[in-house]
């Protein structure tokens, strides 16, 4: 045989001088959170200036409440958008899973738990729909879910106004089980002047456990793997179909969490609501530096642009300006996330 | 086609082990393209087989088969004498195979480490979370034994060269092969050294007592590591020789068409004696018709 030196060891490189380690302000700011971080602080500046309540401290459990009905699905979101894939289903996937227990409990006349771990079965069923239809035919998600969005919402009208004969599930504070389900989904505790409504404490619950998740655990690394190249990720043998379904499937176990809080805070659900509140949740996550192509992006990210939502909304509110304003605020706020983003991977990247 | 030695293995003087891998008259079609058929092929323990063959001839999708990346149509495969039909490349890696793909599988967005360890990381602890510290260390272990010094492990593997991300790949299968490592043009983009310590790592791999697929253009590279030869033309095994039955030269020449080339090459001397007897180049030749 030719070649017979075989101690690799032996060619311990010479250490590449030309590439300086970055230092660590250039890597703090290349994380995918730090353009929405700069927006939130932009914005609370913004109201404490302008906003009068904005300053009183009782003010702060509302705009977190507001705040926190969205973090708790942009959080799954910015995880499935890491991972490649997006949902438009997500708001009116929220109704469906509250009218599915209001009106299998109402309707049987059951316990409402019976309902609630229903509507459960029911949200997880459809992300697993959602992945499967689109793993197995290819399509994009935009379109796959777009049919979801539209069916579920011509279902959630459809079967409630059956039902019910209304265009509203009919209340159910009086049935079995409806007072312990109330404490889990609905309750609030007073800390001093705050109000903090138990959706603030989910919320922070996902996110702490979405982020740890995405960054210290092996599904983690699969989930930046599938949406950065799917058939990267197959090839060196991560489960590709397993994740983004079960992605689609944490998106499902979200809605209902949401949609249970909806049912049990007003006791009743609009069979129209939640049509919109997709591109919120979406929203959300770009802001907090998820890419809409896959394969970067960040949960506590996520979790801040959810924060300048519940600020913004509240704030402009608070300022006494006129609340048609909020939507041309919040793309105004999406294009300059998406720019600073852009901008600052650049730089960070150079550096 | 030449003598194709199809089968025509000498009798050793001690009796052969049995193939680590064997694949019996295996074939695949995408739709009504046969990319492979009828190809049969021994991997042994502590042996490297060479594939050749022209763009087009079949060896990725030979080694897709073998890395479970697809599934064959026909035929069937044997590792360890059980017969196997992986369906996935998860599958295929816990039975110890591991590959270097041609187009390298890395994620871009992805660390260095994060891509090195993609599929098998490392975890510790009750809650089982990433080893990180331990990975980045393996990590860097393996890429300076290749030769390459990343000094910073968290960079995107996008923002590296075309070299130093094959040396990610090809590191990381030497690192997890078990039984067989399949190595798919692993010195496309390579440096003169690095091309050299990928070859040293192929025999230091075949004398660890694994089996080898060095999928290569280069009938050199083939030569000086191969134990086995295989050539595939137009998805068929046209041929099958041990390194005693074969030169250099000619496993270059089978390699490049046999007698085909030396039809061609005939042809080609008529044709430019015919024209004006010089040897310029036919681009050149055009442009002077044209003038
Ligand atoms: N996904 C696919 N769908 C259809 N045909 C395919 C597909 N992949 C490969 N082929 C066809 O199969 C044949 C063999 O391709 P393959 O990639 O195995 O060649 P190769 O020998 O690896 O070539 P190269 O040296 O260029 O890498 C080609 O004719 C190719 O067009
Ligand atoms: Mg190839």
């Amino acid at each position: 045989m030719t070649a017979t030196a075989m101690e690799p060891n032996r060619l311990a490189a010479a250490r590449d001088d030309r590439v300086a380690t970055r230092p660590l302000p250039a890597r703090l700011i290349s994380r995918p959170e730090v353009g929405s971080l700069v927006g939130a602080i932009v914005i609370f500046l913004l109201f404490m200036a302008v906003a009068e309540p904005f300053r009183n401290v009782a003010n702060v459990g509302t705009i977190l409440y507001g705040a926190s009905t969205i973090g708790i699905m942009a959080v799954p979101v910015a995880l499935l958008m890491v991972g490649g894939e997006f949902d438009l289903s997500t708001g009116v996937a929220v109704t469906t899973s509250g009218l599915a227990a209001s009106l299998f409990a109402w309707n049987f006349g059951l316990n409402v738990w019976v309902g609630v771990l229903l509507a459960l079965a029911l949200s997880l069923a459809i992300g697993a729909f959602n992945g499967w239809l689109l793993l197995k035919t290819g399509l994009p998600s935009f379109l796959v879910t777009l049919g979801t969005f539209f069916i579920l919402q011509g279902v959630n009208l459809g079967v409630t106004r059956m039902l019910t004969g209304n265009v509203a599930s009919s209340t159910i504070s009086d049935m079995d089980g409806f007072d312990s389900a109330k404490e889990i989904f609905g309750s609030e505790v007073t800390l001093g002047p705050v109000n903090l409504k138990v959706t603030v404490l989910y919320w922070v619950i996902l996110t702490s456990i979405a982020a740890y998740l995405l960054l210290r655990t092996q599904l983690g690394n699969w989930i930046f793997a599938v949406g950065g190249d799917a058939d990267a990720a197959r090839a060196v043998g991560v489960p590709v179909r397993a994740t983004k379904i079960g992605l689609f499937m944490a998106v499902g176990f979200c809605a209902w969490l949401s949609g249970m809080h909806l049912l049990f805070q007003f006791n009743t659900v609009q069979s129209g609501e939640g049509v919109g509140k997709e591109f919120i949740f979406i929203i959300a996550a770009v802001i907090g530096g998820c890419l809409l192509t896959g394969g970067y992006g960040s949960v506590v990210g996520a979790s801040i642009g959810a924060l300048i939502f519940g600020m913004t909304q509240l704030g402009i509110n608070y300022a006494g300006w006129n609340p048609d304003w909020f939507r041309a605020f919040l793309g105004l706020m999406l294009l300059l996330a998406t720019i600073v983003n852009l901008y600052v991977k650049r730089k960070a990247d150079l550096r | 086609m030449t003598t194709a030695i199809i089968g025509s293995k000498p009798a050793t003087d001690h009796p052969e082990p049995p193939p680590l891998l064997q694949l019996d008259n295996v074939g695949k079609s995408y739709g009504n393209v046969h990319a492979l058929r009828g190809v049969t092929l021994n991997v042994r323990q502590g042996e490297v087989t060479c594939v050749l063959g022209d763009n087009g001839a079949g060896k990725s999708t030979l080694i897709g088969i073998i890395s479970g990346l697809h599934d064959y149509t026909e035929g069937a495969m044997q590792l360890d004498g059980q017969p196997c039909r992986f369906a996935s490349p998860r599958v295929a890696q816990s039975s110890g195979i591991a590959t270097v793909y041609q187009n390298l599988a890395l994620v871009p967005l992805m660390s260095v480490w994060r891509n090195f360890f993609l599929g098998n990381e490392i975890r510790k602890g009750l809650l089982r979370t990433l080893d990180i510290k331990r990975m980045k260390r393996i990590c860097d272990e393996e890429l300076r034994r290749m030769g390459i010094v990343i000094p910073d492990l968290d960079r995107p593997v996008a923002s590296l060269s075309g070299g130093q991300r094959q040396c990610i790949a090809i590191a990381r299968a030497i690192h997890f092969g078990a039984k067989v490592i399949i190595l798919d043009e692993p010195t496309a983009a390579l440096g003169v050294k690095q091309s050299g310590v990928v070859l040293r790592y192929i025999l230091r791999a075949r004398d660890a007592g694994l089996g080898v697929i060095f999928i290569t253009h280069n009938p050199q590279h083939a030569y000086l590591v191969g134990d086995h030869f295989v050539i595939l033309k137009l998805g068929q095994v046209a041929l099958d020789a041990r390194r005693a039955e074969l030169t250099l030269a000619r496993l270059t020449t089978e390699m490049a068409g046999g007698q085909e080339l030396e039809e061609l090459s005939a042809e080609l001397r008529g044709e430019t004696g015919q024209r004006d007897g010089s040897d310029t180049r036919t681009g050149a030749r055009s442009e002077q018709e044209e003038g």
